[in-house]
């Protein structure tokens, strides 16, 4: 039998799981923080021209109030530790996008003294955006991707909203 | 005043603290005793003739036999410049601050020190400027070993160039 036109207007129905991660995914609040020159591309995404606002992202000042942390730019080892405690200070569920070669892989400077080759390595990141820097609708499309990830997340029956069945002792 | 007049009226004044006059098409230099290095800038500084208002650049070089620290020195009022260079030995390589007569000179002696390890004497807070307090060595000496790790984010890294040769053969 079909719901169709049996319900009033207000009744909507859908997966608790799917319209948890549809009100996350819209409001997902990135920690303004950029760490070289890919920043000056995030400030250009999240600017009037690429607009990355109208997908509910919006930057944050604190790391309490993140949901996404948007690495940009090339990690030093001195900051490294700096962004690990900002990583723990966010609340879960939470969320990394590495952005540009820097951040993946320590780009230009992965040999150098100083340089963490690569976000990935104190972190887990969700998803790379490759580019040195990568253009504002890289980034958009990182965020999309990203979205499409939260969509298939299942955290009401399983453990870190993974598909992997929770074990109950 | 052309560089060199300037090298030479140093000569004249100071005889044989001034170790050697080098005359190059770019940059002409002379090399200063280290013990003589404030007197002689001061010189620099306070002559009505060379008046060299400006510490414009300070450096420290690392020639595996011997550490040198170079003074580009820059006149506004007299729209000249002169290099000065004072050659130290590599063990507990020292020599006296500049900075109370160029107080540019704060920074770059500091990040002289972190990069290279020449002491300051009379430096009125010499800590490192660049690199996290807690560092090991000096990395721009070229007997410097990278340590293994950092707050144990592992520095080994894969260089992309044996990667590269690797996928060739």
């Amino acid at each position: 039998m079909s719901l169709l036109n049996t319900l009033p207007d207000y009744v909507l129905t859908t997966k608790t799981d799917e319209l948890l991660n549809w009100m996350r995914k819209s409001s997902l609040w990135y920690m303004l923080f950029g760490l070289a020159c890919c920043a000056i591309e995030l400030m250009h995404t999240g600017g009037p021209r690429a607009d990355i606002e109208r997908f509910g992202a919006t930057p944050r000042a604190s790391a309490r109030q993140s949901d996404l942390m948007i690495v940009a730019g090339t990690l030093t080892l001195k900051m490294a530790l700096r962004t690990r405690l900002l990583y723990d200070q966010m609340p879960d569920p939470k969320y990394v996008i590495s952005m540009g070669s820097c951040a993946s892989c320590g780009g230009l400077f992965q040999l150098a003294y100083s340089v963490c080759d690569g976000v990935d390595k104190i972190l887990p990141v969700d998803v790379y955006v490759p580019g040195c820097p990568p253009r504002p609708e890289a980034l958009t499309e990182g965020l999309l991707k990203l979205q499409e990830k939260i969509m298939s997340e299942r955290w009401l029956t399983h453990q870190n909203g993974s598909r992997e069945q929770v074990t109950v002792a | 005043m052309e560089a060199l007049a300037i090298y030479q009226r140093l000569k004249d004044q100071f005889g044989d603290q001034i170790l050697e006059i080098v005359d190059r098409k770019t940059d002409p230099y002379c090399v200063i005793a280290p013990d003589a290095v404030v007197e002689v800038a001061r010189f620099m500084r306070d002559d009505p003739e060379i008046a060299m208002d400006c510490l414009s650049n300070q450096s420290g070089v690392d020639y595996k036999d011997r550490m040198e620290v170079v003074y580009h020195l820059f006149s506004y009022a007299k729209r000249h410049g002169a290099v000065l260079k004072v050659k130290l030995p590599r063990e507990n390589p020292a020599v006296e601050t500049v900075e109370k007569l160029w107080s540019s000179a704060n920074w770059m002696e500091r990040e002289i020190f972190d990069l290279i390890g020449v002491n300051f004497t009379g430096h009125s807070d010499l800590r490192r400027i660049l690199l996290p307090e807690d560092w090991v060595g000096h990395p721009l000496r070229k007997d410097f070993v990278e340590p293994l790790e950092y707050h144990g984010i592992s520095t080994v890294r894969e260089s992309p160039i044996i990667r590269l040769e690797s996928k060739r053969k």
